[in-house]
């Protein structure tokens, strides 16, 4: 009953792990386990629910609990499980480096698919770097160094050989500032087809008007798609961002920050489109609010200097953190 | 700063713009009882004596100084009489007196050219001599000279491009072809040797040929244009001494002292006009300018195509591509260096290597008989290392400029569109460039500025006193290999190297007039259309 789903803290050792490794280091997963579960899910669930190494009591294992809470938290297991048996991406034993400083340590997580994972935590513990790895987005810096493996649907992404381009199309991202580029408002949404070289006018008429629909942009500026996209209002910025990055159909959508500079009713708007986009999209969001991570995610990481402390459901990770650093960070002890 | 600029300018503007104004011509009786007519051109307290005196501008430079000071105390009587005139003539600059008769002494022969003016019947010889006779018969002896004179040097023009394009070099190549094969130790008899003896015999003969047609056409030009120039006109001056001049000789005439405000206004505009069309006369002293100006914004336009796309490729390289090595740490503080390099030191530069290593080599691989025969055709100052000389000197100020151009760009706007699947050449063509163009062409209208009214570095590497278009109506059209003139050279010769300084000091305010508004038309375009791409890629600060 004391089972719940964490992720493995190797505590900072840098130790590569092999499947078999972790596959073997609790066998008792398969017993709580689905049925007919594939073995990537048995292998993240062996991972998620690895009891056994961790030795620290937790404040969830000493209290008695109620046969119904008792149930609910088992459904919420199983959900759990049905979540990640399937993973869109799994992170293991990521490690990167800015130059002689370690900003990752250790990053062992999977991310579910079509659903909202959020990743909190104070300021410069990585949460972005994390993010921006899965597009890669940090091989723009110069003197970044990436160790371990990152899987999109089982294909390793840090691979020097892949093909960025092709990478960044399925992994698309709207950063905290929205930037849009001083072009008109179709053009904006229009720029990644056109880089994919869909030329036809009315291939592109349709997927703009549909791109800026599912962005909830649509009636406020379909008069003016040729008008300079500056002309829009900041949260009017972040939607038509968020427009032009689904407009290349990407599978996951990364959002660093994305209402940290928006006034409250643009960030009411960004949410409601979250959660309209969730189930179609898979979107992993970094926030500092930890209110709206509550809201909107499924699944929250809690990062601290680099390490994931806690990964887990959003309602649980909120009311029951297993780890101390969690308990703090939310309840605004630190951070 | 300000307040020499407008200082700088009101001086230029209030010279510049009254020189074509009409001025009132004075008789003047002096105490002594010597009479003189003139302009009034200045006045001043005279260092010495401590009386006022004015600088006359008495003209007529061939019988008298053309310029006298005068004591205002010695003046007894003026006067400003309505018939006395002011002819702009094409050789010793103006004439200042009053017209006796216009003597015509024949009648062109083909009648077409001038039996379109019913004035035509005029009687011969002796004609009344009003100031519109004189008109008409100025008018009459261009169209003459059209008709009569200008066809025979149109022909000797001809010709003597022929000599020049196909004779001269052809026996130049020949002669050099001829002498490098007997360097190589063929003998005088070697059919080779034999084919270039002989073909240089013909050309020399085809020379001579021509030359005798030239000398032919001259001697028939020259005696039409006698016939011509005895058509005069007599004038007398103040003295009442009697000058006879050509008729043909006589660019205009005017009465300025009978002129009314629009006829001022007409001749006003027609100095300009013939100011901004037409080529310079008298050694530059008078006339137009045409050719400094064209040669000007060529210049500029030459450099510009040389200097902007290898500037913005610098600055792109140095912005986006360059690593922080120690290579381009070194580069960057060259380029910031060089925009501070005396002009002349680029001068100097532009002679040594492109003049002499670049245009020698080239004519050592292309046109070797041309140097043995000291007939260089790059292998000397002309408007294109004229060109590539400025384009070097404002390159660093276009590569600084478009390098804080695309520095300024936000980083979310690049990683917007990496995140999109953009490359980094799609990323700088289709975002960065177009956000960083207004910038760039900041840089760039500085550097034309800068270059427009560059000199020192033109006078060694191309710009001279007088020079032909550097654009003709044959096929390549441009002329590189030509020297130009200039505007600022030719601010320089004709303030400093003209024969009559005193005369030319009124064009001198003009010319650099006429400058400033290059410099004011080729950067007003450029901010225009800078302040467009600002408009159209301004990127608000959220």
């Amino acid at each position: 009953m004391s089972e719940r789903y964490e992720t493995t803290w190797l505590g900072g050792k840098a130790r590569p792990l092999a499947r078999s490794e972790l596959a073997a280091a609790n066998p008792s997963g398969k017993s709580v386990g689905k049925d007919g579960s594939p073995a990537a899910g048995e292998l993240s669930a062996s991972m998620g629910r690895s009891n056994s190494p961790d030795p620290r009591p937790t404040a969830a294992t000493g209290e008695p609990r109620s046969l119904v809470a008792g149930a609910i938290a088992h459904r919420c297991e199983l959900q759990t499980e049905a979540d990640l048996a399937n993973p869109i991406v799994r992170i293991r034993d990521l490690n990167l480096y800015y130059g002689p400083v370690q900003a990752l340590v250790a990053i062992t997580m999977d991310i579910p698919r079509r659903l909202v994972t959020a990743l909190i935590g104070p300021s410069g513990c990585g949460k972005s770097t994390l993010l921006r790895c899965l597009n890669r987005m940090n091989d723009l810096i110069d003197a970044v160094r990436t160790t371990g493996v990152i899987e999109l649907d089982g294909q390793n992404i840090l691979d020097p050989t892949l093909d960025v381009i092709a990478l960044r199309r399925r992994v698309g991202m709207v950063f905290q500032k929205p930037m849009p580029f001083p072009k008109s408002i179709y053009e904006n949404v229009a720029y990644g087809l056109r880089l994919a070289g869909i030329r036809q006018r009315a291939a592109l008429d349709e997927i703009v008007e549909r791109s800026l629909r599912r962005a909830g942009l649509w009636e406020e500026v379909k008069d003016r798609l040729h008008e300079s996209a500056l002309g829009l209002s900041g949260g009017q910025h972040q939607r038509l961002c968020i427009a032009r990055a689904i407009a290349v159909q990407p599978e996951i959508i990364l959002m660093d920050e994305p209402c940290s500079a928006l006034d409250p009713r643009s960030t009411t708007r960004i949410e409601d489109l979250i959660a309209e986009l969730r189930g179609e999209y898979t979107i992993v969001i970094v926030t500092h609010n930890m209110q709206q991570a509550a809201r909107v995610s499924d699944y929250t990481g809690f990062l601290y200097e680099g390490r994931l402390i806690e990964f887990g459901r959003t309602t649980q990770i909120f009311t029951k953190p297993e780890k101390k650093e969690t308990e703090d960070y939310i309840t605004g002890r630190f951070g | 700063m300000l307040l020499v600029t407008l200082t700088a300018l009101y001086v230029v503007f209030a010279n510049g713009l009254g020189v074509f104004w009409p001025q009132p011509i004075y008789e003047i009786t002096l105490a002594d009882g010597s009479k003189l007519l003139g302009e009034w051109r200045e006045e001043e307290i005279d260092p010495l004596s401590g009386r006022q005196r004015i600088k006359f501008y008495c003209a007529n430079m061939e019988d008298m100084p053309p310029f006298r000071w005068i004591y205002a105390d010695e003046i007894v009587h003026q006067e400003q009489p309505t018939e006395v005139l002011k002819l702009d003539r094409a050789a010793n600059l103006h004439y200042i007196g009053y017209l006796k008769e216009i003597r015509l002494s024949s009648r062109p022969r083909n009648q077409n050219a001038a039996s379109a003016d019913p004035a035509d019947d005029v009687p011969e010889e002796t004609t009344p001599s009003g100031p519109e006779q004189l008109a008409w018969a100025i008018r009459w002896a261009k169209r003459w000279e059209a008709a009569e004179v200008a066809p025979w040097r149109q022909q000797e023009n001809q010709l003597a491009q022929q000599l020049n394009d196909q004779i001269k070099y052809a026996l130049i190549e020949a002669r050099y072809q001829l002498q490098q094969l007997l360097r190589a130790g063929r003998s005088q008899s070697d059919p080779a040797c034999q084919a270039l003896t002989d073909r240089i015999a013909q050309l020399t003969q085809e020379e001579n040929r021509l030359k005798a047609e030239a000398h032919q056409l001259a001697a028939r030009r020259a005696e039409q244009e006698t016939k011509l120039r005895h058509n005069v006109a007599v004038f007398l001056d103040v003295q009442g001494r009697e000058k006879q001049i050509p008729l043909v000789d006589i660019v205009r005439s005017s009465r300025p002292n009978a002129m009314s405000l629009p006829a001022k206004c007409q001749f006003y505009l027609a100095k300009w006009w013939e100011l901004l069309t037409d080529p310079p006369r008298e050694a530059n002293q008078d006339g137009g300018i045409f050719p400094a100006i064209l040669g000007t914004v060529l210049l500029v336009f030459l450099m510009a195509i040389v200097a902007f796309p290898l500037g913005v490729l610098a600055g792109v390289y140095l912005g986006e591509y360059a690593r922080d090595n120690l290579l381009v740490r070194w580069v960057r503080v060259a380029v910031n260096n060089l925009a501070g390099i005396p002009s002349i030191v680029y001068g100097i530069f532009g002679l040594g290597f492109f003049i002499y290593l670049c245009g020698g080599t080239l004519d050592s691989w292309f046109y070797p008989a041309r140097v043995e025969a000291r007939e260089p055709v790059f292998g000397q100052p002309c408007i294109l290392w004229a060109a590539l000389t400025l384009g070097l000197l404002t390159l660093p100020v276009v590569i600084v400029s478009t390098e804080e151009a695309l520095r300024q760009i936000p980083r979310e706007i690049r990683e917007g569109s990496y995140a999109l699947g953009a490359t980094k050449l799609q990323t700088l063509l289709r975002v960065l460039l177009p956000m960083a163009s207004p910038g760039v062409m900041t840089g760039f209208i500085l550097a034309m500025a800068r270059a427009v009214g560059e000199v020192a570095p033109l006078m060694i590497t191309g710009a001279v006193k007088s020079a032909p278009l550097p654009i003709t109506a044959q096929f390549p059209f441009i002329r590189l290999d030509r020297q130009f003139m200039h505007l600022g050279y030719h601010i320089l010769d004709i303030s400093c190297k003209s024969p009559n300084v005193e005369a030319t000091k009124g064009l001198v305010y003009v010319t650099t007039l006429l400058l400033l508004a290059v410099v004011l038309v080729l950067t007003s375009t450029a901010i225009w259309l800078r302040n467009r791409m600002r408009k159209r890629y301004y990127v608000r600060a959220i």
